[in-house]
């Protein structure tokens, strides 16, 4: 039988990264096959050049044994492929109807794509009303919208990427019903995700991608989650041999920490727990979105809650605001560079004052800045985490991203704090500037702070870390001793089927149901 | 085609010459809306421009000059402070009236009696009544998250009502037979605001108004409230990482701007204006928003763009007096400066790029 699609050596690079590398595979009809990889393994890379957003460097793909180089997405869906992406494009002012033919080509007339859209979305178990502002949809009804929208083009290949990221386990289900019926009728579903417990349940083949190649093309379903794991992160993920350092008195001490009120799309921390001491680093893992942002702006005071949920050297902190704990000795650099951790359009030296005032005396009495001194510690944060830059006037967004970054980390580091939380303090960052701020992190804590690093980077947890616990949905579970910790351990604490545990048909039958009594 | 490409870092020369480009491009505009109203355009701008400063009546217009940019240049520096930290008082002109009267009254209250400190009292109450009336919108945002545009700016009209009806009722002139309006304050010396140097047009406010702009340049430049100000309204996830409390932003950036409205609206009342009348207002509080963007929020930027908008206003009148051209015109002529300012901003964030169609 010939392949749907086929793709064959394609090769896509972006300056300093070679996103995807000599990478081949291809899809049978009616086979839903799974892109799996970390991420930025280069899974959304490959569907962006599948899909026309993106050229390829070299290589070609074929669809239906014909040559297929999809110059604009127009073009892709002209063939047949439909894509559903992981964040949706619907405006939320108009109705279900009018985003559906917006995203059209041709679209009928409203009445006409009405019926359509009820026909095509009750036939495949999806039910939406035509009708409805899209403002008042669930997220997971939202992505039907965007689903039934591929589907009236009758696509030959529907790509979705990440689509149950924003799905509660009921929604999951009903999903999984639609895809296994679509394949049933001879669709092909290129699916991408790293949460493997749903690959395993749903996917026919799976391509791995590690660091923009494919490590391994297998069957899911012969594949324990493990396994899976080990794939997509490498095999050569070594545990570094490094004796535990002398660790002292409790640092930080955190205790039933539950997130009051969040941002849409924020996750609630939902009791977490853990010790961090003097000379120890504490790994937390996960997929970025599963509550790591929300855990640093409590640890750094941007939130606020009780004040025994969060202990420092057994002084209750949880109520009180950054500086206060920086006072203390309690620094953080948050994720997002530009714009959180810095202010973009500000020079280097005002980059420095701005959590640094306190610890590095950049005042004097009555509050007046010190620029001389704020300007020598800029120069020495350049001079000792090697920051490339014309010097500590520029604007901050004028920096590389991990150059930026070295700059924040570096502005922590020097402070000498007694404890330290970064979240993914080397996205982004090259090789060896990654392996230097590493190691740094490392020699502050033996000089005796307590480090926290929360980060995607299973290998870069693994080299740092003397314990590891595993962020996922909000929940932490408990941390481990990162020394001979095993790959299926970590594949577990990393967790990927928390997410089924409660799913089952019948309650997804039993809400379609209630949906069509609801809205006849 | 036309593309607009971002600059890394924002250029230092097109933020000085915007300004004045603006000016050129208004004076061309507007030149060709006198022309279409059938007036001579050179001698249309020759008027609002030149004369004032070196006409044949200069000698009284600039004096007019500094009484009308010191309240102006007051207010704006105090509205620069919470525009920098994107907090939007467009209120002031209510605090100036509060101001005005808080301060008033607080003179007329020792009618007749003279004594030293009776000035520096007034002073301390124009204040407050500015601080007071602007912490009604600072505190309901901090409270409950209202819009302090909105509450701002519908204030002004309370305080229009609240104006008129001190006018008619309690700051009401006893020995007036009836007619609206308190004693005049130029005739109560203790009271009084007059002119420093006869002549000149500088009076108490216009020294407050220097003042202002040396402390607000101080602030911003070498204070860390002024660094926080900053990075609050550039960026204000960074400043919550940095520990700047919100809260405690809004109330320092509405008090202070309501403050020196309040006192511009009191050394208006002592000394220019003379009295608490209905029409005492006339509009400075909007005015002086012009004023803090036309001078790029910057407290050098703002003494300049006072002492512009003042000549505009100056020059304005005299050319309706002279030339006959409307008073609407004028406010038009006003609004192409704002314009032009707010248009030609683009080119000191971004580089303008002629590409060929095609190249994606």
């Amino acid at each position: 039988m010939t392949d749907l699609l086929s793709v064959q050596g394609l090769t896509k690079a972006y300056p300093g990264v070679v996103a995807n590398d000599d990478v081949s595979f291809s899809i049978a009809p009616g086979e839903i096959h799974a892109l799996l990889g970390e991420n930025g393994a280069g899974k959304s890379t490959l569907v962006k050049m599948i899909y026309g957003l993106v050229k390829p460097d070299s290589g070609k793909m074929e669809l239906f044994g014909k040559p297929f180089a999809p110059p604009e997405p127009r073009s892709a869906r002209a063939a047949g492929v439909a894509m559903v992406f992981q964040h949706f494009s619907l405006f939320e002012a108009l109705t279900v109807a009018e985003n559906v033919g917006l995203g059209m080509e041709n679209p009928p007339p409203l009445g006409q794509l009405s019926r359509e859209i009820r026909e095509v979305s009750h036939a495949y178990g999806l039910p939406l009303d035509p009708r409805r502002l899209v403002g008042e949809l669930s997220a997971g009804e939202r992505q039907r919208v965007e689903i039934v929208r591929c589907l009236l083009q009758d696509p030959k290949l529907l790509i979705m990427d990440e689509p149950t990221s924003v799905l509660t386990p009921q929604e999951v289900e009903i999903l999984f019903a639609t895809l296994n019926t679509l394949k049933a009728e001879g669709t092909s579903i290129l699916y991408i995700s790293h949460k493997l417990e749903e690959i395993r349940a749903l996917c026919d083949g799976a391509t791995i991608l590690r660091r923009g190649k494919v490590v391994a093309s297998c069957d899911p379903r012969e594949n324990s989650a493990a396994e899976l794991a080990e794939l997509m992160v490498g095999e050569a993920l070594q545990v570094p041999d490094r004796a535990p350092g002398e660790t002292g008195k409790v640092v930080l001490a955190v205790a039933g920490l539950t997130s009051e009120h969040v941002d849409t799309f924020g996750t609630k921390l939902q009791n977490i727990g853990f010790e961090v001491r003097a000379g120890e680093v504490l790994g937390i893992g996960g997929v970025a979105g599963n509550g790591q942002d929300e855990l640093l702006s409590a640890l750094s005071g941007e939130t606020i809650g009780s004040p025994e949920t969060v202990r420092f050297r057994g002084k209750p902190v949880g109520h009180l605001p950054p500086n206060a704990r920086r006072r203390l000795g309690m620094l953080s650099a948050p994720e997002e560079r530009l714009g959180h951790a810095a202010a973009p359009d500000m020079s280097l030296v005002e980059n420095a004052i701005l959590s640094g005032w306190q610890r590095k005396k950049l005042t004097q009495g009555g509050g007046f800045l010190r620029w001389g001194a704020a300007r020598s510690f800029a120069e020495e944060i350049i001079a000792a985490f090697d920051v490339r830059t014309p010097g500590p006037h520029v604007a901050a967004r004028a920096l590389s991203g991990g150059n930026l970054q070295k700059f924040v980390i570096g502005r922590e580091m020097l402070q000498r704090p007694d404890l330290l939380i970064v979240n993914q303090p080397t996205w982004g960052v090259d090789a060896s500037a990654a392996a230097a701020i590493r190691q740094a992190l490392l020699d502050l804590a033996s000089a005796g702070a307590a480090v926290v690093v929360i980060s995607q980077d299973l290998d870069e947890l693994m080299e740092v870390s003397d314990r590891f616990a595993a962020l996922n949905a909000g929940h932490l579970s408990a941390p481990k001793a990162a020394r001979g910790l095993s790959m299926e351990q970590i594949g577990l604490m990393l967790g990927g089927a928390h997410d089924m545990d409660v799913a089952n048909t019948d309650e997804a039958h039993h809400i379609i149901e209630t949906y069509e009594e609801g809205h006849p | 085609m036309i593309r607009l490409e971002k600059r890394p870092t924002p250029s230092r020369a097109w933020t000085y010459a915007t300004p004045l480009l603006a000016v050129a491009l208004t004076m061309l505009a507007g030149g060709l809306m006198f022309a279409a109203l059938g007036k001579n355009p050179f001698l249309a701008i020759k008027t609002i421009f030149y004369d004032p400063i070196l006409g044949e009546f200069a000698f009284y217009y600039r004096g007019q000059l500094l009484v009308k940019a010191g309240p102006l240049i007051l207010i704006a520096v105090g509205l620069a402070m919470g525009f920098k930290a994107g907090i939007w008082n467009i209120g002031a002109e209510g605090q100036y009236i509060v101001g005005a009267i808080f301060g008033a009254a607080v003179g007329l209250a020792f009618y007749p009696a003279e004594h030293w400190y009776i000035f520096p009292l007034m002073v301390i109450a124009g204040a407050i009544g500015g601080l007071l009336w602007a912490m009604i919108p600072a505190l309901l945002k901090v409270k409950f998250n209202t819009n302090e545009i909105l509450v701002s700016l519908l204030l002004v009209y309370v305080a229009e009502q609240f104006l008129a009806a001190m006018a008619l009722g309690a700051l009401r002139n006893p020995d007036a037979t009836g007619f609206p309006g308190s004693r005049n304050l130029q005739q109560y010396e203790a009271a009084s605001n007059p002119e420093i140097w006869a002549g000149t047009g500088i009076h108490m406010g216009v020294v407050a108004a220097l003042i202002a702009v040396i402390f607000a340049y101080i602030l911003l430049s070498r204070h860390l409230m002024g660094f926080h100000i900053q990075l609050a309204g550039q960026s204000p996830k960074a400043a919550r990482f940095g520990g700047v409390n919100p809260t405690a932003l809004v109330v320092f950036c509405m008090g202070l701007s309501g403050a020196l409205a309040g006192l511009a609206g009191m050394f208006e009342v002592t000394g220019p204006a003379g009295q608490i009348a209905i029409s005492f207002n006339s509009g400075y509080g909007f005015t002086a928003i012009i004023v803090a963007f036309l001078g790029r929020l910057h407290p050098i930027g703002i003494l300049l763009a006072g002492l512009l908008m003042a000549l505009t206003y100056i020059g304005g009148e005299a050319a309706q007096a002279t030339l006959q051209i409307p008073a609407a015109a004028i406010q038009a002529f006003q609004g192409m400066l704002l314009f032009f300012l707010l248009g030609v901003d683009v080119l000191s964030n971004y580089r303008i790029r002629l590409v060929r169609e095609g190249v994606a």
